[in-house]
């Protein structure tokens, strides 16, 4: 297992350290002075040297790397331009409606996705099992920001159940509450989870499908175990690796599906933060932003190949 | 010398097998349409798709517009057509540097093997920590927003797809009996790639193409609504949708058609791509 273990972290320690100088190297790379980029042509030089000495343009690029990747670890990060405050402090604010939103649409995804592809594979070949091979292949082609914006014109525009849009914070003090938030994201992650669980339920349904086609299968039924107890307790568990393999491939996806949805339903998570510091020409927002949605991708795969070992421990023997 | 003939997949017939397949039917009778819908577009729309008519603004489907116009007077059949081209331009080019350099990448790996391959399939494995659209974020926000800065980030995202599929199919090839036969008549890498490896994954290639399609139309209508794809005045679905929602409580109609329409391309191609694996591949669709 350390074996294992140690592979994988290297590998994810290598990739982040990659990914870290790329971020880095490619806003590193502008077109001419990030001072003027973000400040624009109209600038006057004495503003263009201030912002370059605030950005720490004046020091070489190596230290400036040094100086990022240290601030990111502490915590210690630089000021937004557009906001005047760390972007550590923005990020983490904003944090606060991106991660509940984007659970709560994993949530979602898991509980609709296994049901449907379980229920399938059990029904293989019927009207039932067509039907939801039909759906998923009509979910995996709809735009989730088309989708979000369907479900606001059915509830907020014709049946007016909810709002159209925005976020009422979660405190009382925000001017709303645990209720009030989630049902505010509801919504937006009903809109993230279709598709996702479309993909999902396919998946799922043929793994439980080419495990049933297994000998050992045959043997529990053989044994007298009811069909119930064979797919939940035998079937279910192996069929996980593929399902767990996509489940890591979506979350690059649900993280730039939260991104859409958010600006779909204005909320004010990181999607929203990194569209408006673009607009704003906030460079260090965008490059941190990034950075952590990239770091968030890297830590879920390596999360999902921990996950592999303790599912299929043949997996972690040979790697060892 | 000729180099040993290669088992080639079997043709004939194909097109009766084809014609008999539903799902095949149904996504190329769509995916011909979006097809036609582009090139008609190219010598005719009902009106001009940019042309601006505001006392004709935000009216219902009519015999003058068939599908209404939006809040600027602009016929929405004329920008679903004219759409459908940028759809195609950056389904084809997006799919094209993922092919090109993407196989060029797997077949590399596959007839070199050991250090070659390891890192050609880290690269791979690294370039999926980068989603087409946090590309497009970094690229959007250094040399602004546009089709290419689309284009680019969606093309980067296909490379590692490309790359890990003619790899797995290019290692599979390197272990038949044919190549080995071919090494030993004397053929080096490139020649054996050419002659054997790059006919035999093509089918595979193919598939992936087909659902590489629609995901690039998928991905670029997502950039065009958030304002990082294609710019005014050229049409895209993306945008519609984008200008729509502005206009939800006035005329809802306008958020249906351009998701509708982004909806069927991308089923259409989806189910071609299901039909034509199914076709090319029996083996695994009698296991599906």
């Amino acid at each position: 297992m350390s074996v294992f273990l140690f592979k994988r972290l290297a590998t994810l320690l290598a990739t982040l350290a990659v990914a870290s100088v790329l971020v880095f190297s490619v806003l590193e790379l502008l077109p001419g002075n990030v001072a003027q980029v973000m400040l624009g042509d109209t600038a006057t030089p004495e503003a263009l040297a201030a912002m370059a000495h605030k950005l720490g343009l004046d020091q070489p690029a190596a230290t400036r790397y040094g100086h990022w990747v240290a601030g990111l670890l502490h915590g210690d990060t630089a000021i937004s331009y557009s906001y005047s405050t760390p972007t550590a402090e923005l990020i983490a604010q904003r944090l606060q409606v991106s991660l509940p939103l984007a659970a709560l649409a994993m949530l979602l995804t898991t509980v609709l996705a296994l049901s449907l592809g379980v229920f399938a594979a059990s029904r293989h070949n019927t009207l039932a099992d067509a039907g939801v091979m039909a759906g998923s292949q009509l979910g995996i082609a709809i735009p989730n920001f088309w989708f979000a914006i369907l479900l606001i014109l059915v509830f907020a525009v014709k049946l007016q159940w909810v709002s159209a849009g925005g976020f009422p914070g979660w405190t009382e003090d925000d001017g709303g509450g645990l209720l009030e938030g989630l049902s505010a994201l509801l919504l937006p992650a009903i809109a993230l989870a279709l598709v996702q669980a479309a993909i999902l339920a396919r998946v799922t349904r043929s793994a439980v499908l080419e495990v049933m086609r297994e000998d050992f299968v045959r043997t529990a039924r053989a044994k007298g175990l009811s069909r119930r107890a064979v797919l939940w307790r035998h079937v279910l568990r192996n069929a996980m690796i593929p399902v767990l393999t996509i489940m890591g491939l979506q979350f690059a996806n649900l993280i730039t599906g939260t991104i859409v949805v958010e600006n779909v339903f204005v909320l004010p998570g990181i999607g929203r933060l990194v569209f408006q510091a673009i607009a704003n020409r906030d460079l260090v927002v965008v490059r941190d932003v990034v950075m952590l949605l990239v770091a968030v991708v890297v830590l879920v795969n390596f999360v999902v190949d921990l996950l592999y070992a303790l599912v299929d421990p043949r997996l972690k023997a040979s790697d060892a | 010398m000729p180099s040993p003939a290669t088992p080639r997949p079997p043709v004939a017939g194909f097109c009766r097998q084809a014609c008999r397949h539903p799902s095949f039917v149904a996504g190329a009778t769509l995916s011909a349409l979006l097809a036609l819908a582009a090139l008609l577009s190219l010598f005719w729309s009902p009106y001009p798709p940019a042309e601006i008519d505001i006392p004709a603004k935000l009216q219902s489907p009519s015999a003058a517009h068939w599908l209404g116009t939006d809040s600027l007077g602009r016929d929405i059949v004329s920008q679903l057509l004219v759409g459908s081209q940028n759809a195609i331009v950056v389904g084809v080019i997006a799919v094209g540097i993922g092919v090109l350099v993407g196989v060029a990448l797997g077949c590399l790996a596959s007839a070199r093997r050991g250090w070659v391959e390891e890192l050609v399939m880290r690269l791979a494995d690294f370039t999926f920590a980068f989603p087409a659209l946090l590309s497009a974020i970094m690229l959007g926000a250094i040399y602004g927003p546009g089709l290419l800065t689309g284009i680019v980030a969606i093309g980067i995202f296909n490379i590692p797809v490309f790359a890990r599929i003619s790899r797995g199919a290019a290692n599979a090839v390197w272990s038949r009996d044919y190549v080995l036969a071919s090494r030993a008549a004397g053929f080096g890498p490139w020649r054996i790639t050419l002659d054997h490896v790059l006919p035999n994954i093509a089918s595979v290639l193919i598939v992936q193409a087909t659902i590489s399609f629609a995901t690039a139309i998928l991905a670029e209508a997502a950039l065009s609504y958030l304002g990082l794809g294609t710019q005014p005045p050229q049409p895209s679905w993306g945008r519609m949708l984008n200008e729509a929602q502005t206009q939800l409580f006035q005329a809802p109609l306008l958020a249906v058609w351009p998701g509708a329409v982004i909806a069927l391309s991308v089923l259409g191609l989806n189910l071609m791509g299901d039909g034509l694996r199914d076709l090319l591949d029996p083996k695994l669709a009698r296991r599906r």
